[in-house]
């Protein structure tokens, strides 16, 4: 069996970013493990610009972003297999995959860094009611279709849901000759990128509807129109308000799902809230020297923060490796406060903080001015001003080791709360 | 000229074509839709009731219990996923007490063995996740659960491995009587054959409609339901039911041969091809499903579907040769449990053509083996064996159910090759996953069209007018 320092699973941006810190961190043994043909993940068919504003301080579009990282990654040793699925993880780090050339094969690593990303929510997650015909898929498939395999999805379009993926897609369509009819939107806010709301959508003049879903669909064997109906504060659709809309597609951006279908069977503990691995300060997760980074431990909303947080993960896997188990010493779990849907990492090891942790966490609501406070029972150790904050948009907060080092209970509570203006 | 034409290849279709290819006839099946099994077939239960509800002295009756121990021979030696978990009625009132002592007596009557009552703590122990409101349980080992759409594949595959010719898009437009038989037209093709089974389905009715009025009305009736992820798969081991009620058997809770958990159906009488979803079909579904388990997280769903049941108004399958119409044999009217009795309803109608002079002498070499490989289900070794031989057995398709392009590539060289997204879906399971072939979907579109040799837009979802892609980008720009 093939013995390596370090097997990172998924050669997208989070594994890439934690392949490269891993080896500038001093490894020389490495090897990604890519199920698509190619490096890069989903980042390939993002076509559009607005990547790398923070890493590059420019604006790249997502094979341009790969690129950075796939010729940086060149110029090491580390060892890459492209369609190559991994099958099992064990906890001993024993990696199970298959590709074409090595057959099924195991590997085993000192530590294991899990960069699988994530899936889009599919129709039937939320159970849209109405016909199965063609002509309905997710926003990231009809990306795949149009970039990649250079085919058309469809003339005239809806779009279900406001994540990222669908406000690029209602421009990409456009601009591919389809017309977008509308935008629609469950919530009363929308879940994507208030930049992409701008850009993709008002720039076109595509109506968003918010606080509106999709009640029925219609069609025998492709798609012919869609009903859209407004709803009430708890969700549910209002009759009388049903409008349609005559469409032959359909696209749905109802949200991302990290893929730890290998994280749960090797028996990793899971957060219910993030559906990623419960990590601590370093990125490793309840399995010693398997670490989790990119959107397989929490959805991101831009790629730049995916490779800061993986290679965070790089640098912690190589000094696993390195010098071993983390010391054993007093830890802090992170809890969620008012109106904080979920915080990352969960768990800090307070021999292990050094400068300090990055926190990063999404709120439930749309705020205003408002802030941010971390609480040690009764007790505030730190908070922070924001003018504005949106659950489509990640929030981070840096905790110093000195005001982590303030706490009196084992727990730390993130809130957030309005400020009077 | 033919010995015998069956009109439709759903499961009774298919298993009428399997019996008959046993024998030297000449057998032609005539399949409206683009692929085999793709109505009601696709779209139930996937189980085998043993066969307590019919009301003794029917047909249901009969056949569902000779159906379902036939089926475990076919499913073993044609390769067909299946497994005998047995099936468990709830009562949760006096009412349903009375219900279950009905059932039981019934069952009894109908030949299923090992019928037993078990009381609430009984039932808890072998289904920790039942509801405690539930004070007693009917359990009977002897149900089953299939994948129903590779059980009639496998039976049609193998009739046609042994000389029946299937035609697919062949909708029957118009049938005459003619000397020692019938002429069968479908669009611009004639067939003539000596017999006639009508096994279409929802369309029994309008089939037999063609050659004389029927004398039973199809009542078809749509079943709404939730198929949730494998994480789900485990939450009851055997099929859960409730008691039946006016409307059917009610809404049951059950694992399938996939490992994923299924939950429904809701019955409402629809149109006949009405396979809609609907807000409140759904809710009711979740509704009454928690009250036998709890616990079911419907967050976890994958996808909703409905099926259209083509029973009648006569509460019986209707078997036999038409009134007035000799030669013309009649499959109609197969509701529930109509998976179940499949095979038995094949041999029964042979029966019957056979005292109306069909010649059945059995041929020397019949085939009546079937094997398919799925990858995810083989050890290491197997697996490297086969990457030897062809290292597209090494490229991973569908990442969920972990399914090769290998798997996909023979699939289209068997004897009724799938022509479009659904009917590979339906051969080797690529997209029934979690992702709902949010992955793998552009990958087996592209493939499909390799190995056929057409273009992408080409390959349809299910029938031709299913399209998938209008065409390739920046045309509109010439």
């Amino acid at each position: 069996m093939r013995e390596y320092e370090l097997i990172v699973i998924g050669g997208g941006p989070a594994g890439l970013a934690a392949a490269l810190s891993a080896w500038e961190g001093g490894l020389r043994d490495i090897l990604i493990l890519e199920r698509d043909s190619a490096l890069g993940g989903i980042l390939n068919q993002c076509v559009h610009n607005g990547f790398g504003l923070h890493r590059f301080k420019e604006e790249l579009t997502g094979p341009e972003y790969a690129g950075r990282f796939i010729d940086m990654l060149s110029g090491t040793g580390v060892e890459v297999k492209t369609d190559s699925m991994v099958l099992s993880i064990s906890p001993e780090k024993q990696v199970e995959y298959v590709n074409p050339t090595d057959g099924c094969q195991v590997a085993c690593a000192k530590a294991v860094v899990l960069a699988m990303g994530c899936r889009e929510r599919t129709r039937g997650a939320i159970s849209v009611p109405g016909a199965r015909c063609s002509g309905i898929f997710t926003a990231g498939a009809a990306q795949r279709f149009i970039n990649i395999e250079g085919q058309m999805v469809g003339r005239r379009v809806v779009i279900l849901g406001s994540g990222d993926i669908g406000l690029i897609m209602a421009r990409r369509m456009t601009l591919e000759g389809a017309e977008v009819l509308a935008c629609v939107e469950l919530m009363p806010y929308s879940s994507g990128l208030n930049r992409n709301i701008v850009q993709c959508l008002e720039d076109f003049g595509i109506p968003l509807y918010l606080s509106h879903t999709v009640t029925n669909i219609i069609g025998k064997n492709r798609l012919e129109k869609v009903v859209v109906s407004a709803v009430d504060e708890r969700r549910q659709p209002i009759p009388g308000t049903e409008r349609t809309f005559l469409c032959d597609t359909l696209l749905l951006s109802v949200g991302l799902l990290p893929e730890n279908e290998l994280t749960r069977a090797m028996g990793a503990e899971i957060d219910p809230r993030t559906n990623g691995a419960v990590v601590w300060e370093n990125m490793e997760t309840s399995v010693p020297g398997v670490f989790a980074c990119g959107n397989v431990l929490q959805v991101h909303d831009l790629v730049d923060f995916v490779s800061g947080e993986s290679g965070r993960a790089g640098v912690a896997a190589a000094d696993y490796v390195r010098r071993g188990p983390a010391p054993a010493g007093r830890t802090l779990k992170l809890e969620n406060g008012s109106a904080v849907t979920y915080a990352v990492p969960q768990r800090i090891r307070m021999e292990m903080v050094g400068d300090g942790v990055q926190v990063f966490f999404r709120v439930n609501r749309v705020f205003g001015k408002s802030a941010v406070t971390v609480k040690s029972g009764e007790k505030q150790i730190a908070r922070f001003q924001r003018d504005h904050m949106a659950p489509g948009e990640m929030e981070r907060i840096l905790l110093p080791g000195k005001l982590l080092a303030l706490a009196e209970r084992d727990t730390l509570t993130v809130s957030a709360e309005e400020v009077e203006a | 000229m033919r010995d015998v034409i069956i009109i439709g290849c759903g499961v009774v279709g298919a298993a009428c074509a399997y019996q008959l290819s046993r024998y030297k006839l000449r057998t032609a099946v005539l399949e409206a839709g683009s692929d085999v099994a793709a109505g009601a077939t696709k779209a139930n239960s996937a189980i085998l009731h043993a066969g307590y509800d019919p009301e003794p002295g029917t047909l249901m009756a009969r056949l569902n219990v000779t159906g379902v121990s036939m089926a475990e021979e076919i499913c073993w030696k044609l390769d067909v996923p299946y497994r005998k978990n047995g099936s468990m009625v709830l009562a949760f009132s006096g009412k349903d007490r009375d219900c279950l002592r009905e059932l039981m007596n019934r069952g009894e009557r109908n030949g299923v063995p090992n019928l037993r009552l078990l009381t609430g703590e009984e039932a808890r122990l072998l289904e920790p996740e039942l509801s405690r409101e539930v004070v007693e349980a009917l359990l009977a080992p002897s149900a089953a659960i299939v994948n129903p759409w590779e059980y009639a594949l496998a039976m049609a595959e193998t009739a046609v491995r042994n000389g029946v010719e299937l035609y697919r898009n062949c909708r029957v437009t118009a049938i005459t009587r003619e000397k020692g038989g019938f002429a069968v037209t479908a669009g611009d093709k004639v067939f003539h054959g000596k017999y006639i089974i009508n096994a279409a389905g929802v369309h029994a009715g309008t089939v037999h409609q063609l050659v004389r009025e029927p004398r039973f009305t199809i009542r078809p009736a749509k079943g709404e339901y939730y198929l949730l992820d494998k994480c789900e798969g485990t939450r009851v081991s055997r099929v859960i039911f409730q008691c039946p009620g006016a409307a059917g058997k009610g809404v049951l809770v059950s694992p399938t041969v996939h490992g994923n958990l299924i939950v429904g159906p809701t019955s409402e009488p629809s149109g006949l091809e009405d396979v809609s979803n609907t807000a409140k079909g759904l809710q009711t579904v979740r509704e009454l499903a928690a009250r036998s388990v709890p616990g079911i997280r419907f967050r976890e769903n994958i996808r909703n579907f409905t099926g259209v049941r083509a029973g009648s108004d006569r509460g019986d399958f209707i078997l036999g040769e038409a009134p007035g119409v000799p030669g013309f044999f009649n499959a109609a009217g197969i509701c529930s449990p109509g998976l179940s009795a499949a095979p038995a309803i094949a041999e029964y109608l042979m029966e019957q053509m056979a005292g109306r002079g069909l010649a059945l002498e059995k041929k020397e070499a019949f085939i009546d083996t079937r094997r398919r490989v799925r990858f995810h289900e083989l050890d290491r070794e197997g697996r490297n064996e086969l990457i030897a031989k062809d290292p597209r057995y090494g490229r991973v398709v569908c990442r969920c159910e972990t399914v090769t392009e290998g798997e996909i590539v023979e699939c289209l060289r068997q004897p009724i090759p799938p022509t479009s997204i659904n009917g590979v879906k339906r051969r080797v399971g690529a997209g029934m996953g979690r992702c709902q072939g949010g992955f793998c979907g552009p990958r087996v579109q592209e493939l499909l069209a390799r190995e056929i040799g057409v273009r992408p837009e080409e390959i349809p979802l299910e029938d031709a007018e299913s399209y998938i892609l209008t065409g390739e980008t920046k045309e509109h720009l010439f």
